[in-house]
């Protein structure tokens, strides 16, 4: 396999401007099949979750699933398009043992969801609004393994196993309109486009959204053509990019390739392209053109799928605040700073904080509470933030107590530890575990002359209006007391009593 | 017991399930008598491809067993239970081969039944086996099955019919009172028309399609077939109603249907004859029994009025452009790979592709590879416009025409074939002479609406049988039942008897041996 010749990035977007477009696949979460009741499951033993319709066994009818219309609409919504009042399925024809059929039942002339749109927020902020061209429904086809042969590909191989279990899967296409203006910046936007669907489908809980499953892959689409031209370039279609990181990578590799081919004068030939995770490239897969011949007629076998304007009201009125809308509305209610927001998102602690506060704290404290203790302890124990074992009432609980003066902050973090470790809530920890700071200054007293005492160099120091030096008496003060002193009222005792302004 | 059996055979189902009722015979002896017949004479008429008969007889003894228990047993018993059928061998059976009467599937057993064949076992029907068809009832002969053709039993030199030839025969031959036929183009009514017996395609979406092997998804339909129009009333509130593993079925059943055959008069009915669909075209003597028949209809008090439908002549094209379109898609699944024949390339490279050529070319027949080009070709790109697109506007045009005439008529009438049945081979060669044949048949499916075919008397110079059919509304099938069952008694009451009666004996036990083991089953 010959390696393509590529162009810096930088020199290609000197000389050329990349046109997008991305074909998303999400397949959804339904109890049963697009047109079978055989069940919609993941990983099972090959072959099992299947029964005569999605084998394509002579004499089977299709029936449309209503749970998948309604992920469907609510994708279409969420997206910001229009659902059509009646459309109808269509069978795309071809022969390959994937499709037990010989034909895909998909929808053609007639998708479900049409003219949307979907505003992305790059990292800097700006804004970048992607068209959708439509949304449509279809059923997945079957899984092939090729054994033997190079490469896992069927020519060559020596023979293929098929597992019909994903046969028949629920899927909604997602179809953008082509991406122009995004300039260098078009990886970047690829990689937020898809995560930006992915997220979607996931808040809508339609689909399982895990790439790494296939729940969400995405065809991308790649043409460059020479600044200021209007006519759109020959496109490639990059298949099987099925993480966000390989879709920026895909992108970017497609533009530098483009660019190369263009610059040698020759013209790019459209085509499919497999992406190669390992080597970071695309190797050539079929050619395709515009006149692939799938022969597409409208399904005898199904009558239209009607969705009355009630219902998708109905739906409408269900769906989530979009989650780019419920960010924006978060950080402005929180007030947190660009860069404190983005690390809570990329946290994951978005929901947890927002439950937080719900639960009585204030942002700062929650952002304290789970940025500061709780994601770390998560990444040591490497699961989920929110599935350590903190709840939104246990942070409340927390910080009530160190705001009562009940106990310090570093207590505070001792009966985290306590609560993760299943000894109670925080008030039964604080007394098992003895904690209580001590808020008597007799013993304060006494602990803070030791102190002086012990170190009469500082303290003449701190007389003399070396404030700064106060530190190592207070650390004195803290070992003597086992930490249990309030430190702020340590501080002020020593202060008071060498009559030093603090 | 022999003259018995031959006397049970003659029965209509109507009857058998009366006596049945009464206790004056047994499921079995039904069952066996049947069973028998179709051991004397099907080695000549070859109305089976496959022969069911342990089956057949258990569920007869169930039957029996039932109705000797008595109680909640005997009553809950359907009207029918114990009144044997056969199936058409499109439609999918567990325990029995399916071949859809091509090398394709011969050997393939199917893993579900079908939803009319579930209804049977509910009903308690014994199924005394699967009848030959044109592969992939694709044909008006039955001539192009890959098991050989079915004969008529009037004149064993020619054709029963087609796709439906197995059903018709086997109810004409007197091997089955009922049997259960698909209805593409006229696959029951004119196999109906050339055996003299009734045949109906109920309104689409009236019977689901669920396990009937699919030839036109938007035309196909599956029916009964029996020698008296009540019978077939009786047969399809046994397999009409709304099935949800067909969602082009209808949801509201309209199981009037055994009430209007009995119905009796048609005074005050408006008949009307569709100027397009006689005349030119159509043998002197399918038109005089037809117009005999309008007489008998006027004489008993209906009003017969002229209609015109000026789309039906393009019916016949836009027929042969969606029927194929459909086909080619439907029939992509017999690939060789999960199912059915598997046929190795001789020579060359053993890829996926060569191998699914090697089995679709030597498991498919002329016919159905010609179809399969049609409508591959008609569905391309550039061309679907011209033909799908084009034909799809003309089922709209003829639908039309049907609602027009329908404001004018309760029900329409034609003969159902042009011509009498004709002899093998005689058109084999000719495939527009054959496709000529469905051409009063087929405006019924491209409009969705319910068509019946009842026996007409034989036509002067042939002395052969000629159909009447009956066309009503969508959901409107009562009518054809009311219609058919007066003019049938009228009809009857003239002859002296069933039509049947006057057909030849067939020579029995000649080459009885043979036909259970014919067909798909080895």
């Amino acid at each position: 396999m010959s390696v393509d010749a590529t162009l810096s990035f930088e020199e290609a977007m000197e000389k050329y401007d990349p046109v997008l477009g991305f074909e998303v696949h999400v397949e959804l979460n339904t109890k049963t099949k697009m047109f079978s009741s055989a069940p919609n499951v993941f990983g099972d033993e090959p072959n099992t979750n299947v029964n005569e319709v999605d084998l394509g066994m002579p004499g089977v009818l299709p029936v449309v699933n209503k749970a998948a219309v309604e992920s469907s609409i609510k994708i279409g919504l969420a997206l910001n398009c229009k659902i059509a009042e009646s459309c109808r399925f269509a069978r795309k024809n071809y022969f390959y043992p994937d499709t037990p059929k010989n034909f895909q039942t998909s929808q053609y002339d007639e998708p479900i969801a049409y003219d949307g749109y979907l505003d992305i927020e790059l990292e800097d902020g700006t804004v970048f609004r992607v068209e959708i061209e439509r949304a449509h429904m279809e059923e997945d086809a079957g899984k092939l393994t090729h054994m033997g042969g190079a490469a896992g590909r069927i020519q060559g191989a020596d023979y293929s196993l098929v597992d019909y279990n994903r046969s028949g899967v629920p899927l909604v296409e997602i179809v953008t309109k082509p991406i122009e203006g995004a300039g260098s910046r078009a990886p970047e936007l690829a990689k937020a486009y898809v995560a930006a669907v992915r997220e979607i489908v996931k808040n809508l809980g339609v689909s399982d959204a895990k790439m790494e499953r296939g729940n969400v892959r995405c065809d991308a689409n790649v043409s460059l053509r020479p600044h200021g031209r209007e006519r759109f370039g020959i496109r490639s279609e990059t298949k099987n990019v099925n993480s966000l990181r390989a879709v920026e990578h895909a992108v970017r590799y497609e533009i530098q390739r483009h660019a190369a081919v263009l610059d040698s004068g020759e013209p790019v030939i459209q085509e499919t392209r497999h992406w190669h995770e390992d080597t970071r490239s695309t190797t050539s897969g079929r050619p395709k053109s515009d006149a692939d011949d799938y022969r597409y007629f409208p399904e005898p076998d199904l009558v239209p799928v009607v969705a009355s304007r009630e219902w998708v009201e109905e739906l409408r009125a269900t769906l989530p605040e979009p989650p780019a809308e419920r960010r924006k509305r978060l950080k402005e209610a929180w007030g947190y700073s660009d860069l404190e927001f983005r690390d809570v998102v990329n946290a994951g602690v978005m929901d947890s904080i927002e439950e937080t506060i719900a639960a009585g704290a204030s942002a700062d404290v929650a952002r304290k509470w789970w940025m500061g203790e709780i994601v770390g302890r998560a990444k040591v124990a490497d699961v989920d933030p929110a599935e350590l074992g903190v709840t939104p009432q246990v942070i409340v609980e927390l910080n009530k107590l160190v705001e009562g003066g009940k106990i310090n902050n570093k207590m505070a973090t001792q009966v985290l530890d306590g609560v993760l470790a299943g000894e109670g809530t925080p008030a039964e920890i604080v007394e098992k575990r003895g904690l209580a700071v001590v808020s008597d200054d007799g013993p304060l007293l006494e602990a803070i002359d030791a102190a002086l005492a012990a170190q009469p160099d500082v303290a003449e120091k701190i007389r003399g209006g070396k404030v700064q030096a106060i530190g190592a008496i207070v650390g004195g003060v803290m070992k003597a007391t086992r930490g249990q002193a309030d430190a702020g009222r340590v501080r002020e005792l020593i202060l008071e009593k060498l009559g030093v302004e603090g | 017991m022999t003259e018995l059996k031959n006397e049970l055979i003659r029965h209509s189902a109507a009857d058998l399930a009366a006596k049945l009722a009464a206790r004056e015979v047994t499921a079995v002896e039904v069952t066996q008598a049947h069973l028998d017949r179709i051991a004397d004479v099907d080695g000549q008429v070859n109305a089976f491809l496959h022969v069911n008969g342990e089956e057949a007889l258990a569920v007869a003894a169930e039957v029996d067993a039932a109705r000797t228990a008595g109680g909640a047993a005997a009553e809950e018993l359907h009207a029918l239970a114990g009144v044997p059928i056969a199936v058409k061998d499109l439609i999918v059976t567990i325990g029995q081969p399916t071949t859809a009467g091509s090398k394709i599937l011969e050997g393939w057993h199917s893993p579900y039944d079908a939803t009319v064949v579930k209804k049977l076992r509910a009903a308690k029907m014994p199924i005394l086996g699967k009848t030959n068809l044109d592969e992939f009832a694709m044909g008006s002969s039955t001539e192009h099955s890959a098991f050989g053709p079915t004969r008529n039993p009037w004149d064993l030199d020619r054709i029963p019919g087609g796709s439906g030839g197995g059903s018709a025969a086997a109810v004409a031959a007197f091997e089955a009172p009922l049997a259960l036929g698909t209805d593409t183009g006229g696959s029951i009514r004119q196999p109906g028309a050339v055996t003299g017996t009734v045949g109906v395609k109920p309104t689409y979406g009236a019977v689901s399609r669920y396990g009937a092997i699919a030839m036109a998804s938007s035309l196909d339909q599956i029916g009964p077939v029996s020698r008296t129009v009540l019978d077939s009333a009786l047969l399809q509130e046994v397999i009409g109603g709304h099935d949800p593993f067909d969602s082009t079925s209808l949801k509201d059943p309209f199981n009037n249907l055994v009430a209007a055959a009995r119905v009796g008069n048609v005074a005050g009915m408006k008949i009307g004859i569709v100027k397009e669909l006689h005349g030119e075209g159509y043998q002197a003597g399918v038109e005089n029994r037809f117009n005999e028949s309008l007489q008998i209809l006027k004489d008993a008090g209906a009003e017969i009025v002229e209609v015109s439908c000026p789309n039906l002549k393009y019916a016949l094209g836009a027929y042969y452009l969606i029927m194929p379109s459909e086909v080619s898609s439907n029939l992509a699944k017999f690939d060789g790979v999960r199912f059915g024949l598997r046929v190795l390339p001789k020579d060359g490279p053993m890829t996926i592709e060569r191998v699914m050529g090697a089995t679709r070319a030597a498991g498919f027949g002329d016919e159905v590879k010609r179809r399969i080009i049609l409508g591959t070709y008609a569905l391309s790109a550039g061309y679907y416009d011209a033909y799908y697109g084009s034909a799809q506007k003309v089922r709209t045009l003829i639908q039309r025409d049907f609602d027009a005439a329908f404001a004018k008529a309760d029900v329409l009438i034609s003969p159902t074939a042009p011509t009498t049945a004709f002899k093998l081979g005689e058109k084999l060669d000719d495939p527009l002479a054959m496709y000529l044949n469905d051409v009063a048949t087929i405006p019924a499916n491209l409009a969705g609406i319910p068509g019946l075919s009842l026996p007409g008397g034989l036509a002067d110079e042939d002395g052969l049988p000629v159909g009447i059919q009956l066309l009503a509304p969508a959901r409107e099938d009562a009518r054809l039942y009311r219609v058919g069952a007066v003019l049938e008694s009228i009809l009857e009451e003239k002859w002296g008897g069933p039509m049947l009666a006057k057909a030849p004996d067939l020579k029995t036990a000649a080459l009885g041996s043979a036909a259970t083991t014919a067909g798909g089953s080895n």
